[in-house]
């Protein structure tokens, strides 16, 4: 049974159902359809999960499967801002380890810190990424000032 | 009105380059987005009839404008000698195009190989990459001209070309550049592998941490369609996970599955995406066959050193004065790049290691500086130059620590289909735990010499398999640091 032929019964469904649309055509299309339901909803959620895979004629398991093996697919929404530091080690060799635990402090609760490894920008580190915005050349004041304005 | 030049790549922007450019434009002058020269302390750095101001911030504009930015100006940026010393065949137009201009693109020599290649057997286009002596640059360094073949005479005729863009390897950024850079040259060099092996679709497999690389690839792929036409061309996006950059853990990936590595045999060559025959190449391979079919073989091949032919765009990064691209025939030695090219440390400490080849790749102390850039040189010194990114540390580094890193990193990016891989990492990093606690390091340190040996020998991929280098190179070069102070001898 494909989610197609079932109507959506809420706006949510309509919006999963859109984005599933936009890629079911493509040769493997869970990994676009995974981002774009990721993008729309914050998260690939149990429902979600459950409609992909009744689109794609594969089991609950098997989507649940892909959906955890990448960092990039979360199960639930995070409500916090959050700021990408990276933590590899052209950024470790330029001051990141002490830089992250700086900006844990700055956050506290109110953002969260999540590491990320390399950003291709290794020779100007310590760097970050909010959103799809990337700052290079961080230090103590430059971290905090762009936590604060998160 | 004075027309100024500023890169639109994602490390310019990072380090302010709109800020500067929307200066520029605020008092009237006109701004052209071009790609980056690759000297990355000096970004951004502004253009202005071939001189060169760097690294320049709003504030600075109108002293650039009158002339008065006497600190910032670097003279003439092609006579720099960061510049001037390099062979750049791959990053022949770096600093110089338009990324998106298909008109700059002609201009510069773009298609010349393309052509060449459609008035050539697919069998003689496979002829000149082997005869280029041009090898995989993704990091394993295997004969391109040999994968290429198999996958020509590959019987069924359905065929696909994929390029590698998952770059995860901290200290490398050469793939992003020339992705943002110069997008055409990748997609020529793409398109003439198609036709070499008979392929009819390719997939760019780019990272989802290079947002910009993805847009430009994107619109470069529209935009020049009809040119590559019937040949056609798409980006996935990949979600974020180290091991996807395993070519059999990114057709997995490419089908909609978890990225769990295949094991070979079948060769992707012969059954790779959906099946059927796939060239898998980085991208600095398939971007250096156009020049291979445009100047011929022999042009290429006359760089380098033994059976490192060509150039390699060696990417200076971590603590390094002068970080940044620096593309250069095979054979430069390490101390060269680091000491001479890269000036040592950015600041001003003595070098005490450099990661050469990513997470998976050795440490090298300064005792192994003249060891030439070569792919046999380094395994001979148990490294490997893997995609080119060499990261500089300095005296403060502790390398029980980089060593723990090492064993993290797996751990968290193991795939999780070999044991001594999934559980080895853990297992390692605990035991460096223990090391860097001043518990027993001796016998701790035995018994990760244990672990790595069996990670070595058990690990179907180089994940788990290649660790033990930074692992073992740590501790081979640098045992001071694994003497600690045990927390309760005190
Ligand atoms: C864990 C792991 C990560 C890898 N990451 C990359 C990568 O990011 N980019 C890349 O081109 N090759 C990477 N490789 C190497 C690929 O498996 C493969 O050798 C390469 O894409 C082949 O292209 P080439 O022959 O042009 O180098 C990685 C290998 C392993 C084991
Ligand atoms: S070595 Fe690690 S990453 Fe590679 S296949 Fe085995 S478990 Fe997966
Ligand atoms: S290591 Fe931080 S950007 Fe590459």
């Amino acid at each position: 049974m494909s989610s197609m032929s079932q109507t959506p019964t809420t706006d949510r469904e309509a919006r999963l159902d859109a984005a599933i649309r936009r890629h079911a055509g493509e040769e493997g299309p869970l990994l676009p359809i995974l981002h774009a339901v990721q993008a729309e909803f914050g998260c690939v959620d149990e429902a979600a999960k459950r409609r992909i895979a009744d689109a794609l004629n594969l089991t609950r398991a098997e989507v649940h499967g892909v959906v955890s093996f990448y960092h990039d697919f979360h199960d639930k929404p995070e409500t916090r801002p959050v700021l990408k530091l990276c933590r590899a080690e052209s950024c470790q060799a330029r001051g990141g380890e002490a830089l992250a635990a700086h900006a844990e402090r700055v956050a506290g609760a109110r953002v969260k810190i999540e590491p990320v490894y390399c950003l291709g920008l290794c020779s100007v580190g310590p760097n970050a990424m909010v959103g799809e915005d990337l700052y290079a050349r961080l230090d103590e004041r430059g971290v905090a000032e762009l936590i604060g304005a998160m | 009105m004075t027309v100024v030049r500023i890169s639109d790549d994602a490390l310019a922007i990072a380090c302010g380059a709109d800020r500067v450019a929307r200066r520029f434009a605020e008092l009237g002058h006109e701004v052209v987005r071009v790609s980056s020269w690759g000297m990355h302390w000096l970004e951004p750095l502004v253009e202005i009839d071939g001189f060169g101001y760097g690294p320049a911030s709003p504030a600075d504009v109108e002293a650039i404008l009158a002339d008065q930015a006497g600190g910032l100006c670097i003279g003439k940026i092609a006579d720099h000698p960061f510049i001037a010393a390099q062979t750049r065949l791959t990053f022949a137009r770096a600093g110089k195009t338009r990324p998106l201009s298909l008109d700059d693109y002609a201009a510069t020599g773009g298609w010349k190989g393309l052509e060449r290649a459609r008035t050539m057997t697919p069998e003689a286009v496979v002829e000149q990459v082997k005869a280029s002596g041009l090898r995989g640059r993704g990091g394993a360094g295997f004969p391109a001209g040999i994968k290429w073949d198999t996958v020509r005479k590959a019987a069924n005729p359905r065929k696909y070309i994929v390029c590698n863009a998952d770059e995860g390897d901290s200290g490398t950024f050469a793939d992003r550049m020339l992705m943002e850079g110069d997008p055409y040259l990748l997609i020529e060099g793409m398109t003439i592998a198609a036709l070499a092996v008979g392929a009819q679709r390719g997939y760019i497999y780019i990272r989802s941490e290079y947002p910009h690389a993805i847009a430009k690839m994107r619109a470069a792929i529209r935009l020049s369609a009809q040119i590559v036409a019937p040949f056609v061309l798409e980006v996935r996006v990949g979600a974020g996970a180290y091991v996807c950059g395993e070519e059999t853990s990114m057709l997995n990936s490419l089908e909609g599955k978890r990225g769990e590595v295949r094991a070979k045999p079948p060769l992707p060559a012969l059954e790779g995406l959906f099946g059927c025959p796939t060239v898998v190449n980085n991208i600095l391979t398939a971007s250096a066959v156009p020049f291979v079919l445009a100047e011929g073989a022999q042009a290429y091949a006359d760089y380098g050193m033994g059976r490192s032919r060509g150039t390699m765009p060696i990417q200076l990064a971590g603590n390094v004065k002068y970080g940044g691209l620096y593309e250069t025939a095979f054979g430069v030695t390490l101390g060269e790049l680091v000491e001479k090219i890269g000036g040592g440390t950015g600041n001003g400490r003595p070098v005490k290691a450099v990661q050469v080849g990513g997470p998976l790749g050795a440490y090298f102390p300064p005792a192994l500086f003249d060891t030439p850039f070569d792919y046999e040189a380094f395994a001979a010194k148990d490294g490997l130059i893997g995609h080119g990114g060499i990261t500089v540390f300095d005296d403060t580094a502790d390398m029980a620590v980089q060593a723990r890193f090492a064993f993290e990193f797996c751990a968290i990016e193991s795939c999780g289909k070999c044991t001594p891989c999934r559980i080895g990492a853990v297992r390692g990093r605990e035991t460096m735990d223990k090391v860097i606690a001043g518990d027993r390091p001796a016998s701790n340190l035995a018994l990760v010499a244990d672990l790595c040996e069996t990670m070595k020998l058990g690990s179907l991929c180089a994940l788990g398999g290649f660790t033990p280098y930074p692992v073992m190179s740590a501790i081979t070069h640098f045992p001071g640091d694994f003497v600690r102070e045990s927390a309760d001898a005190a």
